[in-house]
């Protein structure tokens, strides 16, 4: 009896400490950028041109060419998603069209990042003239996010209490009023922080957006969108493949991926927190 | 209204048809004039007077680093799922998840370099050769796909209903045995659809792996966890840069692209259609 309470203890112990796993990888992850990268990280890095080759100077041109990337992204994915959202929460009848919709919807979130790059360079680039550009990025981008943004708003929308449409069309609103002024309006955090985390996605993307906007050259800035653009991951790819060999490259290296960590945890950290209380204050804590 | 909103919904059907369309097209007549030399070729030469275009070193090493992930990550994730569905209770449990949610979308490039920093050294120091090798690949992969196989499978775990639990505790069976004998059995084709899904995310994975892996000039067969390899995407991001649209190489890299397209739409279709669909059919309640 012992023996199997102690096998029982064992068990448990063994799982809690495995889990710990992701945790640790991410703190290692953070601790080993930031105490490798952290006294290259200035004003001037932030706000200047790279200079000889990117050993010296800073990631200006990659800060704007990744946020104006992930803008374009982000308008295209967002308001097709939450009207994919929509339709697939409130109007979608239960047939085959609506679950071949569905099946279509999964198989782009399947598809690999690099075959979307691929497209995105076959078509955009090349079939549509549109050259490495900012704007063939942004749209690749927006193919590769577009099933999270569908998911999210389709998952927030279905959340709301039916209460509440009930509620509107018994005073007499019509179908499309009650979705716009009332469960739009319940659901509007949750697709916010959704719609975050997706942009988080995009900022980290490296593979679509350098077989789509290019490598950018990094003497200006990109103004028009059929600029070419280097967005921060394929800066920092281009440089830890070129450069990273000598000090300065490689401290050069290592503060583009804090800067571009630190974006991508501005964007998604308060998102992650955030969701977990808007969905208790909202639906209760029993909400799954 | 409804319409714009039926319109939007149908994109991705547009979309996917697309990419589905433009890199067959593209990757076709290189297949055509190739045919079966292109999977089953062993040559890999783009740059010969005669070149070649064989995909098996590649695809053998895309396989070692994707079995070498699922190796690490399975019983990992595995592990941690039972944790976070049976055992773990509040902030605990909150903070294990939260972690795991931001390990998904670390980005790559990030995880791939601070791999080729860290990671790389360290296997160059205590087992010797180059350091890029199959091993830091799975590694690498396997912090990536981890996530997945954690979220997936504790979902399965706890689609498993309550009462199976209880009946196995009534009858005297210990927690351990009742989570190894009633309830990971029952959750078995979800937990199996998380590792299919993991090694779909493993496939299809670039940046990260690409940083480590080393790609050697010319791919050859490895015969050991320390051979430098290519897996298929690290070949199309790294000959992009020397392939001029419209040559044999960029059609090459194309055909590579529907190889991928092909092998991750079987294994989502096996996960999702007929995987999943069994995690819940088991449990209709009398």
């Amino acid at each position: 009896m012992r023996a199997s309470r102690l096998h029982e203890k064992f068990i448990e112990v063994l799982t809690s400490i495995v889990s710990f796993t992701p945790l640790m990888i991410t703190a290692f992850i953070l601790a080993f950028l930031f105490y490798n990268g952290v006294e290259v990280l200035t004003l001037e890095f932030l706000m200047s041109f790279p200079r000889k080759g990117g050993l010296e100077g800073g990631i200006l041109p990659a800060i704007i060419g990744s946020a104006y990337i992930s803008a374009i992204c982000m308008l295209v994915a967002a308001p097709l998603g939450i009207g994919a959202g929509i339709y697939l929460a409130e109007y979608a009848p239960d047939n085959v069209i609506t679950s071949i919709i569905r099946f279509f919807i999964e198989c782009l979130a399947g598809i690999p990042s690099i075959v979307i790059g691929l497209f995105g360079y076959a078509f955009l680039v090349h079939g549509l003239r549109l050259g490495f550009s900012v704007l063939a990025g942004g749209l690749a981008l927006a193919f590769m996010i577009l099933p999270w943004t569908v998911r999210v708003s389709e998952e927030a929308i279905k959340a709301v209490p039916s209460i509440y449409k009930y509620a509107s069309l018994a005073l007499g609103a019509t179908k499309w009023k009650t979705i716009k002024k009332v469960v739009l309006h319940a659901a509007k955090p949750m697709i916010i922080t959704g719609m975050m985390l997706g942009l988080g996605k995009a900022v980290g993307e490296t593979a679509v957006v350098m077989l789509t906007a290019g490598m950018g050259i990094t003497g200006y800035l990109p103004i028009s969108p059929l600029d070419s653009a280097r967005t921060l991951p394929v800066h920092l790819y281009i440089i830890a493949g070129e450069i990273a060999y000598t000090t300065e490259g490689l401290k050069m290296a290592y503060g583009t991926a804090i800067v571009l960590i630190m974006l991508f945890l501005a964007v998604s950290l308060p998102s992650l927190l955030l969701r977990k209380h808007f969905m208790k204050r909202v639906w209760g804590v029993g909400h799954p | 209204m409804k319409w714009v909103l039926f319109i939007c919904a149908s994109s991705s059907i547009l979309i996917v048809f697309m990419i589905f369309i433009f890199t067959l097209l593209e990757g076709m007549p290189i297949l055509i004039k190739h045919n079966i030399n292109f999977i089953l070729g062993m040559e890999w030469r783009p740059y010969a007077d005669e070149p070649s275009f064989g995909l098996i070193p590649t695809i053998i090493g895309t396989l070692s680093v994707s079995g070498l992930c699922l190796l690490i990550a399975v019983p990992i994730g595995i592990l941690t799922a039972i944790y976070l569905a049976e055992y773990a209770r509040g902030k605990l449990r909150d903070l294990v998840k939260s972690a795991t949610e931001l390990l998904v979308s670390i980005p790559s490039v990030v995880l791939g370099f601070i791999g080729s920093m860290f990671l790389v050294p360290l296997i160059r120091e205590f087992f010797g050769g180059w350091g890029f090798s199959i091993l830091a690949g799975g590694i690498v992969l396997a912090i990536m796909t981890l996530p997945h196989i954690i979220c997936i499978s504790e979902d399965a775990i706890r689609a498993v209903p309550i009462e199976y639990r209880l009946a196995s505790l009534s009858l005297g069976a210990t927690r351990w045995q009742t989570i190894s004998r009633v309830v990971l059995p029952s959750a078995r084709s979800g937990i199996l659809a998380s590792i299919v899904l993991g090694l779909c995310n493993a496939i299809g994975e670039t940046m990260a792996v690409l940083m480590v892996i080393g790609n050697p000039e010319v791919p050859y067969i490895p015969t050991s966890i320390l051979d430098r390899v290519r897996v298929l995407t690290s070949t199309i991001v790294i000959e992009f840069d020397y392939a001029v649209w419209g040559s044999d190489q960029m059609k090459a890299l194309f055909a590579i692209g529907v190889v991928l397209f092909m092998i991750t739409a079987i294994l989502n279709f096996i996960a999702v259609k007929v995987l999943r669909g069994r995690i819940y059919a088991g449990f209709k309640a009398p």
